[in-house]
């Protein structure tokens, strides 16, 4: 009994960082049907900026707790900077072009977006834990818990929840949902889909350097982030059926627990968990557990 | 005039060594991952995109090693048992893959070779972990030979199954079964009215596939001397694609034409830039959009026409 209370709040604080590497990726394809393999450098690229940040409020001796809006910060700066300027040149021209294509032009894109990292930031790792220590830490049962855990789930829920309040009750949302329903018809009555494309794409790039932020003071940041992070949201959302917000959410939460059960009772498989849940899930519905069946076309 | 550069071509990868031997193990894992990348290119054929193959390139690298360590040491037994492992295991997982389509297929596969990568890098007893496993140098037919002879032997041995196998392969696409590839990836349902099992054509495709990577992770193993789970990651993969996309996908050079700009590209490369993933992913995507059919479309671009 003991042990439970541990593991659901680690099960939980984990879901909450690999849901945020897996929900951009979702809401993109979701919006512009393009799988896009660059997915995981936004989250590296958003933990590198929050890191330097952060670095930065603590070498000036300011208000540590100016790092969390650095957190915030540093995610819509990458957003704003990178999401139009990516979608308007190489993903737009991929629209209507195979999944091959697709993936491969994305890829070209991972490849490029590497080797900028270590460009700019090198290879050493980062670790800023400021605002994890700011947080500090609450004891339950005996046990300690940082309250930084408990604020990685909360901004998962309100990611859920903001995400859905957006899509289904605002305007925008209802544009994007016309333009996901269909395409042409959005375009023949007045839609500017190449804006909705773009506000799409850079909110899906929002939420990965978010997740890639958060996940700063827990984890820090090295070389391989982002190519590590990219299969995990592949798997996560590709279980919760792609394109599917609140199956990536559930999905999250399996994988984590996959994850967790590994760790606490056969440690050497922790990094097979998550892959064997998604190819069990896959094999028995292809589409993920939310994911629509589309029909063969002749 | 094809056949003339045909020529050209393999009298100077063969000749290359021995003006300037350092390019002995550079074109050795050219070809490789030319093997390797014709797998994935046969796949491609039918629409199908794999980022996963890096996995059976590992697996039969793997098989040379843990056969090596159970006492085999002639360098012909090896070779070929672990591809035929390969292709058994690329049997068994295929006949579960090829169910898919499009994104679902290369998921799946990627999946697939995730597993193979972590349980890899894990079972540290087994394996050596991220450390992965030497691979000694073997007997060539009883033959107790010193490494840079055996690195020798290696090369040529590779020349002469790039042309064995190229000319296997070239033959299988242009039969029945290898048209029926691009057929799946126009109208597959077309295809199974007229009753042919796409299924069947799909595992053989897959089989064929797996065991060219097969060969060319046999071959990487020999020639680097040690195997790392690092071999399957999906990068590895990913790359895999690259260099057949990068070659083109309209013939057999397609995927040797890639695999030997690029390896001869990234050891010029490296005299005075590190940005090496930059200069390939540039290059990926300037293929991809204005060369669709990639290196060997500029070879066979005058041919169209003529038709």
């Amino acid at each position: 009994m003991n042990a439970i209370i541990p593991l659901m709040l680690d099960t939980l604080s984990s879901a909450a960082l690999i849901f945020f590497a897996a929900v951009g990726l979702t809401l993109v394809f979701n919006v512009l049907r393009v799988l896009n393999v660059a997915h995981g450098s936004f989250y590296s690229i958003g933990a590198y900026v929050a890191a330097s940040i952060c670095a930065f409020i603590v070498s000036r001796h300011l208000n540590p707790y100016l790092s969390f809006v650095a957190l915030l910060f540093s995610a819509a700066l990458v957003a704003v900077v990178l999401g139009p300027l990516i979608e308007s040149t190489l993903i737009r021209w991929t629209y209507g072009k195979s999944e091959a294509v697709q993936i491969l032009i994305t890829f070209g894109l991972f490849l490029i977006l590497e080797d900028l990292q270590r460009m700019v930031f090198g290879v050493q790792s980062f670790y800023e834990d400021t605002p994890m220590r700011l947080m500090g830490s609450t004891s339950i049962g005996g046990v300690v818990y940082l309250n930084y855990q408990m604020f990685l789930v909360a901004m998962a829920v309100i990611v859920v929840f903001g995400l859905r309040l957006l899509i289904k009750h605002s305007r925008l949302g209802r544009l994007v949902t016309a333009v996901v329903a269909d395409r042409e018809m959005a375009q023949s009555i007045g839609v500017d889909t190449n804006k909705i494309f773009i506000i799409a794409f850079s909110l899906g790039v929002f939420l990965a350097a978010l997740g890639g932020a958060l996940a700063v003071p827990t984890s820090g940041v090295a070389p391989g982030l982002g190519a590590d992070t990219m299969v995990l949201a592949f798997a996560v959302a590709a279980i919760g059926g792609l394109g599917q917000i609140e199956g990536a959410a559930l999905a999250a939460l399996i994988v984590a627990l996959a994850r967790v059960l590994a760790i606490y009772f056969v440690p050497s498989l922790d990094a097979v968990a998550p892959y064997a849940a998604m190819l069990i899930v896959l094999l028995v519905r292809p589409y993920g557990l939310f994911g629509a069946i589309t029909t063969r076309r002749i | 005039m094809r056949a003339i550069l045909l020529i050209v071509a393999i009298l100077a990868i063969v000749a290359a060594p021995m003006a300037a031997p350092w390019l002995q193990f550079v074109l050795t894992m050219a070809i490789a991952k030319g093997l390797a990348a014709l797998g994935v290119a046969v796949l491609l054929r039918a629409g199908m995109i794999s980022i996963g193959h890096a996995m059976s390139f590992a697996a039969s690298a793997y098989g040379v090693a843990f056969l090596a360590r159970g006492g085999i040491s002639d360098f012909g037994v090896l070779l070929v048992l672990s591809v035929v492992v390969t292709g058994l295991a690329g049997a068994v997982v295929g006949a579960f893959l090829i169910r898919y389509r499009a994104i679902f297929f290369a998921m799946l596969n990627l999946a697939v070779s995730m597993v193979f990568y972590a349980l890899f890098a894990k079972l540290y007893g087994l394996t050596g972990g991220t450390d992965g496993m030497t691979i000694p140098v073997p007997t060539v037919f009883g033959v107790v030979l010193s490494e840079p002879t055996f690195k020798a032997v290696l090369f040529y041995g590779s020349v002469a199954l790039m042309l064995l196998v190229g000319l296997a392969v070239h033959r299988y696409l242009d039969s029945p079964l290898g048209h029926a590839l691009s057929a799946v990836h126009t109208n597959e349902v077309r295809l199974e009215y007229l009753g042919v099992p796409v299924w069947a054509v799909l595992l053989v495709a897959y089989i064929v596939s797996a065991v060219l990577a097969g060969m060319g992770g046999a071959i990487a193993g020999f020639a680097i001397g040690r195997v790392v789970p690092d071999f399957a990651f999906w990068t590895a993969s990913g790359h895999l694609v690259l260099v057949a996309v990068l070659g083109g996908i309209g013939g057999v050079p397609g995927a040797f034409i890639g695999a030997f700009f690029l390896e001869l590209l990234h050891t010029e490369a490296a005299a005075f830039t590190d940005a090496w993933n930059l200069i390939v992913g540039a290059a990926l995507i300037g293929v991809i959009m204005f060369l669709p059919k990639g290196l060997y479309g500029l070879l066979t671009r005058s041919e169209v026409p003529a038709k």
